[in-house]
C-alpha cells in the first residue's frame, strides 16, 4: 500500500486540479456523498422512496438489503451511471459529492465519473493488455507520457494487491487472468485514475472465498485513501469490512449506522430480521 | 382388417411420392447449380487456362478487348486481333482480303478486371463510411422514437429496392443533376447507396455484440461517450462490420444494372490511370467485368467467336466473387475465435 505521502507529485493529475477548481469550501471534507429526499423512477415504476443518507469520507459503507430493495440503483445514481438508462430518472432529491449536486446541469458528467470510480458486479475487464487495461482510463485523459503511465499501472496494481502475480506479464491479455485477478484488475484500473470514492457494485458475487477474502482485505486497505461505497448481498462481508451499513428494504432506507451497532443491536425490527436471515 | 390395410398403403404411397417431391425440388437446385458451374467452369477454364506453362493464358488477363478480324488467304482460315491483322497487312502489302469483324471478341479483359477493382474499393469505402457512422448513431446514439423507427423502415426499403431503381436515381442525380457524367464517382455512390443497407445492419449487429459491460467500464473511468466508441467498443467491433462487409463486396462486383448508366463504359482505349489531370480520375468512366458480360453477350452478333470472351469473362469473374466470398468466411472464423467474451 502507497501512502498518500508517498504518491509522486506528478500524479497530481489533471483529475485533481479540476476538483479544486470546483471546491471552494474547505469544511466540506473530499469524498464524502449527501443523498437527501432522493427519488427516482424507472418509466412509472418508483424505485426508490425519500432516500436521505450522509456518507462519511474514507470509510467503507456497505448497503445491504434483498434484491430489487435498490441499492445497486442508489449505488449508480452516485456517478450517475443511470444516465444511459433512457427511461431512469430521478424525480426528486439531490446527491451532493462535496457540497456540488452532482446532477445540476453544470456538473459535467465525464469529470464526475472520473472522481467517483465503478468496480462492477461482473468483472468487466477489457480485451487489451493488462497494462493497457489499467492505462485506459489516464490515457483517456490526456496523460501520454510514458513513465508517468509506467508509475501509475505499477502503483495501481500494487494497490489492488495484484502487482506480484502479473508484473512478469503485463502485456498479456487480460483475458487470460482468473476470475478474482479479473476483479482486482478492474479495481486497479479505477484506482489509476485517482478517484476520491469507489463504489463497488458486488464486487465479489462472481469470487470463490479466497479471491474474495483478497478483495476484503484489499477494500480494508483503500478505505484509508477513498470513500468506499459497496453493495453486497453477502451479510459476512458487509460485517467483515465496512464501517457503516445502510439497510434498504423496497427502496427506503430503513436504517443506516455503524456496522457494528447495525449487526449487534438494530433499532429496527426489520433490519433484525433481515440481518439474522429471518427473511430476504 | 382388410380395409384399414388399404388404407394405410394409400397413406404409405403419399408419404413416399410426397418425399419424393420434397427430395427433387432439393435436388432441382444441386442440379441448376452443378450446371451452372460446370458450363462456366469447363468453357471459360478451357479459355483462362492453357496446356503449356504458364498453364495460364496471360494475354487475356493482361490485355484490353480488341476487335476479331476473320478471313481467308490461300485457302487458310485466319483469326487475327486487332493488333496483329495491322502487322498482318504490313507484311503482306497489296493483298485485298474479305473480313468480317467481331467486336470484344480478341484480347483480353484486363481493363474490366480493373475497373471492376476500382469500382469495388471505392463504393465499399463511401458505404463503409456512411454505414457505419449511421449504425454507431443508432446503437450508441439514437434513443428509440417514432423517427428512429422511421429511419430503420427506410433502411428496410432501401435494402428492396431493385439494383435498376438505383441506376436511374444514380443517373439522375449524380449524372445529371450533380454534373457528374458516366464516371467513377458517379458509380461509387451508386454501388455504395445500393449496398449501405447491409452495411449499416451488420455494423449495428456487430456493434451490439459488444457487451454492455465494456461501455459502463468505460464510462466509469471518466471516458467521454465518443472515447468510449471509439476506443472501447468499435475497434471490438470492426472486425464483424468488415468480414460481413465482404459480401457487400461480391454484391457490388456482381451488380450490372447500377453501373450501366452511371461508371461503365462499354469499350475504353486507356487504362484509367491514363489521366492527364489527377482530378480527371474520379470522374472517369471505366469498363467493368459485369457490363463487358452484358455487352458481349448481348450487345455484339452473335457467332462462334463470341464465345470465347464470353465464358471467360464470366470464369473470371465468378472466381474472384468466389475469392472474395471465401476471404470473407475465412477472416470471420478467425476474428471470431480471437475475440470472444
Amino acid at each position: 500500500m502507497v501512502s498518500v505521502a508517498e504518491m509522486p507529485e506528478k500524479m497530481t493529475s489533471p483529475i485533481i486540479v479540476n476538483q479544486s477548481e470546483s471546491m471552494p469550501q474547505s469544511e466540506i471534507e473530499r469524498g464524502m456523498i449527501e443523498i437527501e429526499q432522493l427519488d427516482f423512477k424507472y418509466g412509472a415504476h418508483q424505485v426508490l422512496h425519500d432516500v436521505t443518507l450522509s456518507i462519511p469520507a474514507r470509510a467503507v459503507t456497505a448497503f445491504i438489503g434483498p434484491s430489487g430493495c435498490g441499492k445497486t440503483t442508489l449505488l449508480r445514481c452516485l456517478n450517475r451511471m443511470n444516465d444511459l438508462i433512457e427511461i431512469a430518472q430521478i424525480t426528486r432529491g439531490s446527491i451532493r459529492i462535496e457540497g456540488i449536486d452532482i446532477n445540476a446541469s453544470n456538473v459535467d458528467v465525464v469529470d464526475l465519473r472520473r472522481r467517483v470510480g465503478m468496480v462492477f458486479q461482473k468483472s468487466n475487464p477489457f480485451p487489451k493488455s493488462i497494462y493497457d487495461n489499467v492505462a485506459y482510463g489516464l490515457r483517456i485523459a490526456g496523460i501520454t507520457k510514458r513513465t508517468l503511465i509506467d508509475e501509475a499501472v505499477e502503483k495501481s496494481l500494487r494497490s489492488a494487491a495484484l502487482w506480484e502475480e502479473v508484473k512478469d506479464r503485463l502485456h498479456v491479455s487480460g483475458y487470460g487472468l482468473s476470475g478474482g485477478q479479473q476483479q482486482r484488475l478492474c479495481i486497479a484500473r479505477a484506482l489509476a485514475v485517482e478517484p476520491e470514492i469507489v463504489l463497488m457494485d458486488e464486487p465479489c458475487s462472481a469470487l470463490d472465498p479466497i479471491a474474495t477474502a483478497k478483495v476484503e482485505e484489499l477494500i480494508r486497505q483503500l478505505k484509508e485513501q477513498y470513500t468506499i461505497v459497496i453493495v453486497t448481498h453477502n451479510m459476512q462481508q458487509a460485517g467483515r469490512c465496512s464501517d457503516h451499513t445502510a439497510f434498504f428494504y423496497l427502496g427506503r432506507l430503513i436504517e443506516f449506522d455503524a456496522t457494528a451497532k447495525i449487526f449487534s443491536n438494530p433499532a429496527q425490527r426489520q433490519t433484525e430480521e433481515y440481518i439474522t436471515g429471518r427473511f430476504g | 382388417m382388410i380395409a384399414v390395410a388399404s388404407n394405410s398403403r394409400r397413406v404409405r404411397r403419399i408419404e413416399g411420392v410426397i418425399f419424393w417431391l420434397l427430395r427433387l425440388a432439393t435436388y432441382f437446385i444441386l442440379a441448376c447449380a452443378s450446371y451452372i458451374f460446370l458450363d462456366i467452369g469447363i468453357k471459360g477454364g478451357r479459355v483462362v487456362f492453357t496446356t503449356t506453362p504458364p498453364f495460364l493464358n496471360l494475354p487475356f488477363l493482361t490485355e484490353p478487348p480488341q476487335t476479331l478480324y476473320v478471313f481467308e488467304h490461300e485457302g487458310k482460315k485466319l483469326t487475327l486481333s486487332d493488333r496483329q491483322f495491322r502487322d498482318w497487312k504490313t507484311a503482306h502489302a497489296g493483298v485485298e482480303v474479305e473480313t468480317s469483324s467481331v467486336a470484344y471478341s480478341a484480347g483480353g479483359i484486363w481493363p474490366c478486371i480493373v475497373g471492376t477493382a476500382l469500382l469495388v474499393i471505392g463504393s465499399m469505402t463511401v458505404a463503409l463510411v456512411i454505414g457505419i457512422s449511421s449504425a454507431i448513431y443508432l446503437s450508441e446514439y439514437s434513443r428509440n422514437g417514432r423517427l428512429i423507427r422511421l429511419v430503420r423502415i427506410a433502411i428496410l426499403n432501401l435494402a428492396g429496392v431493385p439494383s435498376i431503381v438505383f441506376g436511374l436515381f444514380g443517373f439522375g442525380l449524380f449524372v445529371i443533376f450533380f454534373g457528374w457524367n458516366v464516371s467513377l464517382i458517379a458509380g461509387w455512390f451508386t454501388l455504395g447507396l445500393m449496398v449501405l443497407p447491409a452495411i449499416i445492419t451488420a455494423s449495428e449487429e456487430s456493434l451490439r455484440a459488444v457487451p454492455q459491460g465494456l461501455r459502463e467500464g468505460s464510462l466509469a473511468l471518466g471516458a467521454s461517450k465518443w472515447q468510449t466508441i471509439r476506443k472501447n467498443v468499435l475497434p471490438y467491433a470492426l472486425p464483424g462490420i468488415l468480414t460481413s462487409s465482404i459480401l457487400g463486396i461480391a454484391r457490388v462486383a456482381g451488380e450490372t444494372a447500377p453501373i450501366m448508366f452511371t461508371a461503365a463504359y462499354a469499350m475504353k482505349d486507356e487504362m484509367p490511370w491514363q489521366v492527364s489531370r489527377w482530378t480527371d480520375f474520379f470522374f472517369q468512366g471505366v469498363m467493368a467485368l459485369p457490363y463487358h458480360i452484358y455487352v458481349v453477350s448481348s450487345k455484339i452478333p452473335q457467332n462462334e467467336y463470341t464465345e470465347r470472351v464470353q465464358y471467360g469473362s464470366a470464369f473470371v469473374f465468378l472466381f474472384l466473387v468466389m475469392l472474395i466470398a471465401l476471404t470473407s468466411i475465412v477472416l470471420r472464423e478467425r476474428s471470431r475465435s480471437r475475440l470472444s467474451w
